[in-house]
C-alpha cells in the first residue's frame, strides 16, 4: 500500500514538498517503482536558487536512474548530506531521513495534495 | 514485394538515384577464383615486413614487442572465450564476467588504485575517457583540462577529438613547449577552474619523474590528476597509485597482446572508489547468489547508457573484452616477480643500448632523467635518413621525434626491450657507427 501523508504536496514527477517544513524529497510510489536505490548525488548546494523542473539530484537503483526535479521555486538552504552514505534510506524513509533539499520561501502553488496525489498514483497502477 | 511499397519494378525502386549514377562502369578487374584470390593477396602480405620476424626492431612510442607466452594464445582461441560479445544478459555469462573480474582486478594491483573499469579501445581513448569523467565528477562546473606536451602525441590528438563541442579549454598542449622542463611547468595552469591535469609515466621520451609533489600542489586547487602509464615499467618503479593518482590510464598491448600492425589493442582504466559512480565504461563485480555460491554480475549499471542516455559520462560502454582476457592470462602466466624480470629485462637493454650509443661521434642521448625502456637520441642527420640507412642493416628504427615536436629534428625514440638480444643491439651500434662515419667523411 502506497504511503502519501495529508500534510505534505505532490508533483507530477512524484517529488513531495512540506510547506511547514519548507523540505523535499521522493515520494514512496517513486521509491517503489526504482527498487533497490544504490546511488544518490544531489546536485545542488546551498545557496543555489532552483525552480520548477530543475533537477537537483541523481539517483540509481539496482535497474534504474532517475533525476530528481525541484517542485517549487526558492533558494536551497540545506541539503542532506547524510543520504549519499546511505541511499537505501529512500526506500525505508522516504518522507523522514531520507528528505534530499530544504528550500526557503517555496509555494507549493500547482502541486497536487494527497488526495489528488492517491488518484494519480492509481490511474498509473495499470 | 516491390507491390507491397508501391512500386512496379526495380527501375522505379531507384529512380531517387539519378540515372548516370545507377549503373555507372566499375574500373575493376574481373572477378578471380578464390585459389587465384588467396594467391594475390598473399602476395601483397608477403611485401611487409615484420617487425622482429623478419627486421629487428628498436620501434616502440606507444607500443611494444614483448614475448608472449604460447598458452595466451591457446587460451585467448577457446571458443567460451573467442566468440563472446560483451555480456548483455551478464548473469548468463559467468565465465566471461570471471575473467573481466580477474582483470580488473590484476590491473588495480598493477596500477596500487582502487577500481578497474572493464576496458576501453585502447590507451588513448582511455585518456579521453579520464576527461569525460574529471567533467562529469564536477558536474560541469570546471571547464579546464591541462595537458602535459610530454603525453604520447596520439593521446593528445585524442583527447583533442572527444573533447570537441564540449566547450572545455585545453591547456598546456603545445608541442613546442620546453620540454627539457619538468611536470612542474604546468603548476602555473592549474587553477580552481581546472578539472584534470594528465601527464605520463614513464613519459612520451621515456623518462621518470616521482609526481608525488606535483600531484599534491594539484590537489590543492582541487583538481583531479590523471597518469598515463606503461604498464610494464610499474612493476619496477613506484606505482602511480602510491603517488597520489586519481586516475591511471594506459595501453594494455604490453601485457601479452601483438603489435598487428596497430590492433586490436586495450585500455586500461583505474581510478579511486570515490569515483566510481562517475567512471565510464561497464564494472563486474563479484557478489553471491541465491544458494550462496559465488556469482559475478555487472555492478553499476544503471550509469550505462542504455539507462542513463545523455546523462550517461561516456556513450561507449563496451570493453575489449578479449584483449582484457589475453592481458590477464598474460599477468597470471608471468606472475608478480615474472613481470618485474621482464621490465628489469628491459630496463638493462635499454640503458646498455644508450651507453654504447652515447660512445658515436654525432650521436648521444638527449635527457639527462632516469628512463625506462625508451629513450630519446639526437644524430646528425634527419630520422629518415638513419633509418633508411638502418633499413639496409634489417633494423627498424625508432620512432621520428621531429614529426610531432619542431624542437626535436634529428631526434628519435629508441625502445629496447627483453626481446631485444644483447647481438641485436650491438647491430644497432655498429650500423649508427657505420653511418656516422659516412657522415664524417662526407
Amino acid at each position: 500500500m502506497t504511503n502519501i501523508p495529508s500534510n505534505l504536496n505532490y508533483s507530477d514527477t512524484d517529488e513531495w514538498f512540506d510547506p511547514a517544513a519548507g523540505r523535499v524529497g521522493l515520494s514512496d510510489y517513486a521509491q517503489a517503482q526504482l527498487s533497490d536505490i544504490v546511488f544518490v548525488e544531489i546536485l545542488v548546494e546551498p545557496g543555489d536558487t532552483v525552480e520548477p523542473g530543475k533537477a537537483i539530484a541523481s539517483v540509481e537503483s539496482v535497474k534504474a536512474s532517475a533525476e530528481v526535479y525541484s517542485p517549487i521555486s526558492g533558494k536551497v538552504t540545506a541539503v542532506n548530506g547524510d543520504l549519499p552514505g546511505k541511499p537505501e534510506s529512500i526506500n525505508t524513509d522516504p518522507y523522514g531521513t531520507a528528505w534530499l533539499i530544504k528550500v526557503e520561501g517555496g509555494k507549493a502553488d500547482g502541486m497536487k495534495d494527497a488526495t489528488a496525489y492517491t488518484t494519480y498514483c492509481e490511474s498509473r497502477a495499470h | 514485394m516491390l507491390a507491397t511499397i508501391g512500386v512496379k519494378n526495380l527501375a522505379d525502386l531507384f529512380e531517387a538515384v539519378p540515372a548516370e549514377y545507377r549503373f555507372p562502369e566499375l574500373n575493376i578487374p574481373s572477378a578471380l577464383t578464390e585459389m587465384e584470390a588467396a594467391d594475390e593477396l598473399a602476395g601483397l602480405a608477403d611485401a611487409n615486413s615484420t617487425a622482429g620476424d623478419d627486421l629487428i626492431s628498436f620501434l616502440g612510442a606507444g607500443v611494444y614487442r614483448h614475448y608472449i607466452p604460447a598458452a595466451v594464445d591457446h587460451i585467448l582461441r577457446r571458443g567460451e572465450f573467442y566468440t563472446a560479445y560483451t555480456p548483455y544478459q551478464p548473469e548468463v555469462s559467468q565465465g566471461t564476467l570471471q575473467a573481466i573480474f580477474e582483470y580488473q582486478s590484476l590491473m588495480t594491483n598493477l596500477t596500487d588504485m582502487e577500481v578497474s573499469n572493464a576496458s576501453h579501445y585502447d590507451g588513448a581513448t582511455a585518456a579521453a575517457e579520464a576527461v569525460n569523467m574529471a567533467v562529469a565528477n564536477f558536474r560541469g562546473k570546471r571547464g579546464k583540462i591541462v595537458v602535459s606536451p610530454t603525453v604520447n602525441p596520439q593521446y593528445r590528438a585524442t583527447i583533442r577529438t572527444y573533447t570537441q563541442g564540449m566547450r572545455l579549454t585545453l591547456l598546456g598542449d603545445d608541442p613546442s613547449a620546453d620540454l627539457y622542463a619538468g611536470p612542474e611547468a604546468l603548476d602555473g595552469l592549474i587553477d580552481a577552474e581546472t578539472a584534470l591535469v594528465i601527464v605520463q609515466y614513464p613519459d612520451f621520451f621515456g623518462r621518470l619523474t616521482d609526481l608525488t609533489t606535483f600531484i599534491a600542489k594539484a590537489h590543492e586547487k582541487g583538481t583531479l590528476v590523471c597518469v598515463v602509464v606503461n604498464p610494464t615499467a610499474l612493476a619496477m618503479f613506484k606505482t602511480p597509485g602510491e603517488m597520489g593518482a586519481d586516475i591511471v590510464v594506459g595501453e594494455g598491448q604490453p601485457l601479452g597482446i601483438p603489435l598487428s600492425f596497430g590492433g586490436p589493442y586495450l585500455g586500461f582504466f583505474t581510478t579511486r572508489k570515490q569515483f566510481v559512480h562517475k567512471m565510464s565504461g561497464r564494472l563486474v563485480g563479484e557478489t553471491v547468489d541465491s544458494r550462496g555460491q559465488r556469482a559475478y554480475v555487472l555492478t553499476l549499471t544503471s550509469r550505462e547508457q542504455h539507462i542513463k542516455r545523455e546523462r550517461a559520462t561516456s556513450n561507449i560502454c563496451t570493453n575489449q573484452g578479449l584483449m582484457a582476457l589475453g592481458s590477464a592470462v598474460y599477468l597470471s602466466l608471468l606472475g608478480k616477480s615474472g613481470l618485474r624480470q621482464v621490465a628489469e629485462l628491459c630496463y638493462h637493454k635499454a640503458h646498455y643500448a644508450a651507453d654504447q650509443i652515447a660512445k658515436i661521434p654525432g650521436f648521444g642521448t638527449c635527457f639527462t632523467e632516469p628512463f625506462f625502456h625508451e629513450f630519446a637520441m639526437c644524430g646528425p642527420a634527419p630520422v629518415a635518413e638513419v633509418n633508411a640507412f638502418l633499413l639496409e642493416y634489417g633494423i627498424l628504427g625508432g620512432y621520428d621525434l621531429g614529426q610531432d615536436y619542431p624542437s626535436l629534428k634529428n631526434h628519435m625514440l629508441i625502445a629496447v626491450t627483453e626481446t631485444n638480444s644483447k647481438e641485436e643491439i650491438d647491430t644497432l651500434v655498429e650500423a649508427l657507427r657505420e653511418f656516422s662515419e659516412e657522415v664524417a667523411n662526407a
